[in-house]
């Protein structure tokens, strides 16, 4: 179990992928105009992360040193063709939204990034266990960023109105300079509270 | 007909920018600005290769995925064959343009997983652009990615010797600076009713 937990959590605050380690950032600044994209977007990553983890842990002994990127590219794009297809079936509205940034899951560096650095080295509980806990992280800060995105630009937070009828949307935020402001800002913080402590 | 071209290229180049817009391609947005001079070469090299995938993807997609009935591989073939013409580019330029290659050799490995080049290629397919169109669009997204960066490096290292508060050095900062274009980019909105 612990070897389960220890790169979950590890992944969720110590080397959050965005806002430490910043990769990923093209997805996670384009999908969050609102809290709900984050989350389908952040769940399809995941998935992709511990599909692409668990199958190159379990392959990691018999792939030839020299060309272990071309077969990680090969079996990710395999798995991030299934959730396009999926979700092409089964949530189109949502599709329709996140568009390209699905196929583009495929060179998003968080998922070469720990197939390199962690599936390959690890055992099958651990690489499942560092998926999962970075999938999470990219996930919390998608629906954080689309969170703060939408309550200030749109009034709303998953789509239920929450601010007062009298607020006027900052119409700039759900805009994509906000997305820019926001992320900047929530790195400022961050490393406010990090030389804090 | 020229007309039609012509929109395209302004659209691709600064009203959708796919940097400062559409959101693609930030990891090296933010991660090779820090000098004018290597974001030229980058821009270079994003350029060279983004016209040739281009048009790779289009004739392996007409002329071989669609006859066949492959659609669904599209994915993997597409970033497979990137990959390897990337490579192959370098392997060439290193044999038959050495200055060339010192010029944005170093940039090439970095381009496989720079998803404009991807998102060129996927968006030609989706938009049923025909081969011109195709060329045309990625030579106005290309040039959109290296107008960007370059004023981006520019503003940069100007930044360098400002007085900012400590938290909001290096990357928050940037985050800023690049609200701040895309703010301005945004109001190419609506030119020529695009």
């Amino acid at each position: 179990m612990k070897r389960l937990l220890r790169p979950l959590i590890n992944g969720i605050l110590k080397e959050n992928p965005i806002l430490i380690l910043m990769i990923g950032l093209c997805p996670a600044l384009a999908v969050s105009s609102a809290a709900m994209n984050g989350i389908y977007m952040g769940l399809a990553a995941t998935f992709v992360l511990v599909g692409s983890n668990l199958i190159i842990s379990l392959i990691r002994k018999i792939v030839p040193d020299q060309i272990r990127i071309p077969i990680f590219i090969t079996v990710i794009a395999t798995f991030v063709t299934i959730v396009d297809m999926v979700m092409h079936a089964y949530a189109p509205d949502m599709y329709k939204i996140l568009g390209i940034f699905i196929p583009l899951i495929v060179v998003n560096c968080i998922i070469l990034g720990r197939a390199e650095a962690f599936a390959y080295h690890n055992g099958v509980i651990e690489s499942i266990g560092d998926g999962i806990g970075m999938g999470l992280g990219f996930t919390f800060i998608l629906v954080v960023l689309g969170g703060i995105r939408e309550l200030l630009g749109n009034g709303t937070l998953f789509g239920l109105q929450v601010m007062p009828p009298s607020y006027k949307p900052v119409l700039l935020m759900i805009l994509p300079p906000g997305a820019f402001l926001t992320i900047g800002f929530l790195q400022a913080i961050q490393r406010y509270r990090g030389g804090k402590s | 007909m020229l007309s039609h071209f012509l929109l395209l290229f302004i659209g691709a180049l600064l009203v959708n920018n796919i940097l400062l817009i559409r959101f693609i391609a930030l990891c090296s947005f933010f991660g090779v600005s820090n000098s004018m001079s290597t974001s030229i070469g980058m821009g270079m090299a994003v350029t060279f290769v983004m016209v040739l995938a281009s048009s790779v993807s289009w004739i392996l997609w007409h002329f071989v995925l669609v006859p066949l009935h492959l659609e669904f591989l599209q994915i993997s073939a597409f970033i497979l064959t990137i990959a390897a013409l990337v490579q192959f580019v370098e392997l060439f330029l290193k044999k038959n343009s050495p200055s060339l290659y010192r010029a944005m050799g170093i940039y090439l490995p970095l381009i496989t997983t720079n998803c404009a080049i991807l998102a060129v290629a996927f968006i030609n397919v989706s938009s049923n652009f025909s081969f011109i169109e195709s060329i045309v669009y990625s030579i106005g997204v290309s040039g959109g990615y290296t107008l960007a960066i370059v004023m981006f490096a520019g503003i940069r290292e100007r930044m360098a010797s400002a007085p900012i508060p400590k938290v909001f050095q290096g990357y928050p900062i940037a985050f800023i600076t690049a609200s701040l274009m895309s703010l301005a980019f945004l109001g190419f909105k609506g030119l020529f009713g695009l």
